[in-house]
């Protein structure tokens, strides 16, 4: 009875936990997924940058709407995407790295995305589009989310061979005529759209927590790439489901008890996983007589 | 089977800067060449342009109507990700994306191939291991079964026995020369001379332009080696911008 109290009852009695829920199920799907793929490709920074570049989009699309999800994340799907295109083609014509130009672009994105909410809104909407506000999630932006992980999910199971290849061995796909930049492109995409649907319940400072912290994870449980993405999978949506509990049981902000409780795995598993510090301090001892 | 590759007056840019200069020659159908020269002799780059990858700011390469399909690259060892969590025989069948593309699935035939290709190059049983728990020396073998499955008429390795083993590089150089005996065309960027005059019949010299190209015995003259030595020493690595920006 207790357990059901502690785990199931906040789901049963109130419908935005339910809806909380779902969200953050649908979330895990298509941010575990991308996280792990963001992971192998060395971009784990850029998906940081990238989430911060959706936020002047955003930030417009409230100034016209409010704080309407489909407005500031169509808003921020542009803005997202200009700047992953930008510091691409910036980074392909200068001498600098796409690293560098990723920071400037977002740094830039960041001030003129707070300068735009503070025109109009209050410190709490700055406060809503910063830190997300899941428990207030309404029926347009749970589509909006759903739709983001099947679209995810679809466009993955597509161009998985190709963008494994480019990550792997992108000289043998360019030779054998495959178009390497078409499924960096369309990846890109795929973050940003993730970046976007974890807006909304975790803010766009901490929309890639779902992302990466999931992905950071499964590496140390898994080798495999299909074992990699199910468990960053499991971890994302677990994160999720634990961290909506206490948020409502302790009544602290929902967004950081999530992405709190992803890193509490992450530090577990830094620790107690077979690859983890305790195994490196303690070895299996060898075979011995 | 093959068809000659043609260069004629080749110029590419590395980074913007030109890296080989007026390259003009044949690799006959069915030779088996070897593409020697000092550090920064513009090799690689030379390969890249013949593969596809670059392309020339002057002049131009004739693949003679080739398909992609039909030209068997092998990347050098830096640019390939061997930590990435794939199975070796995911990355052998990857030689088969000529035929299945992004979608097409394989065939029972392609995966008994791709097995095959496995036992081939000495790696029978290694099919579910994967990738990163290999030695160097192994996974050189996988990427050797890999262009096995792919089964192209022109085959173009760059530095493939880098770093390897001793065994292992005479295993492969078995497989190379397996493939000029079907009559495949190969060319092979190497660093070994000893190796190149025993197994290579011909030979490309360069240090940013042709030193000399055709018979081994005729190109690797003490006098030659030479020149490509001073030719490279000499090099302003800032020198002027070839015309054209690299390719985007």
């Amino acid at each position: 009875m207790m357990l059901y109290h502690a785990l199931f009852e906040p789901f049963v009695e109130f419908g935005f936990m339910r809806r909380a829920l779902v969200a953050c199920m649908a979330l895990g799907l298509g941010s575990g997924l991308v996280g792990v793929l963001l992971m192998l490709r060395r971009m784990s920074l850029v998906g940081d940058a990238m989430s911060h570049a959706v936020l002047p989009g955003a930030a417009i699309g409230f100034l016209v709407a409010g704080l309407s999800l489909p407005a500031m994340g169509l808003g921020g799907l542009i803005a997202g995407l200009a700047v992953a295109l930008l510091s691409g083609l910036v980074s392909r014509f200068t001498a600098q790295r796409e690293d560098a130009s990723f920071a400037s672009f977002y740094l830039t994105s960041l001030a003129a995305g707070v300068l735009i909410v503070s025109l109009r809104g209050s410190n709490i909407d700055l406060l809503h589009v910063l830190f997300g506000t899941i428990l207030a999630i309404d029926d347009a932006a749970l589509y909006l989310v759903g739709s983001i992980a099947s679209i995810t999910l679809l466009l993955l199971a597509l161009i998985y061979r190709p963008l494994v290849l480019e990550c792997f061995d992108p000289g043998f796909l360019r030779a054998v005529g495959g178009k390497g930049s078409l499924y960096h492109i369309l990846f890109l995409l795929l973050v940003v759209l993730n970046l976007v649907a974890g807006f909304q319940a975790l803010g766009t400072l901490m929309a890639v927590g779902l992302m990466m912290l999931p992905a950071t994870v499964a590496r140390f449980w898994a080798r495999s790439l299909p074992g990699l993405m199910l468990v960053a999978i499991l971890v994302a949506m677990l994160s999720g489901f634990i961290g909506l509990i206490v948020s409502y049981h302790l009544g602290v902000a929902s967004g950081p008890s999530i992405v709190l409780t992803a890193s509490t795995l992450y530090i577990f598993s830094l620790i107690f996983s077979p690859q983890g510090v305790v195994r490196r301090l303690f070895p299996k001892p060898h075979l011995s007589r | 089977m093959s068809a000659c590759i043609s260069l004629d007056d080749l110029t590419v840019a590395y980074e913007r800067h030109p890296a080989v200069h007026h390259v003009s020659g044949c690799f006959e159908a069915g030779s088996l060449t070897a593409i020697v020269g000092p550090n920064g002799a513009g090799k690689s780059t030379l390969v890249k342009a013949i593969v596809g990858m670059l392309r020339p700011v002057k002049g131009h390469v004739d693949r003679k109507a080739l398909p992609a399909a039909a030209i068997g690259y092998l990347p050098q060892a830096a640019e390939v990700d061997r930590t990435f969590p794939l199975t070796v025989l995911d990355t052998v069948a990857m030689g088969a994306w000529t035929r299945i593309g992004a979608l097409g699935g394989m065939s029972r035939k392609q995966l008994q191939q791709a097995h095959e290709a496995l036992v081939a190059v000495g790696l029978e049983g290694f099919g579910h291991r994967l990738i990163g728990s290999l030695s160097a020396g192994q996974f050189q073998r996988v990427l050797f079964a890999r262009l096995l499955l792919q089964d192209a008429s022109v085959i173009i390795l760059d530095e493939p026995f880098n770093a390897i083993d001793a065994r292992t590089t005479r295993d492969l150089l078995d497989l190379v020369r397996r493939w000029h005996g079907e009559g495949r065309t190969v060319i092979a960027v190497l660093h070994d001379l000893e190796q190149v005059r025993q197994h290579f019949p011909s030979t490309l010299l360069l240090a940013r332009e042709t030193i000399a190209w055709g018979d081994t015995r005729s190109v690797l003259t003490q006098e030659n080696l030479r020149r490509a030595r001073n030719m490279a020493e000499d090099w302003d690595d800032q020198s002027e911008v070839c015309e054209e920006r690299r390719r985007a």
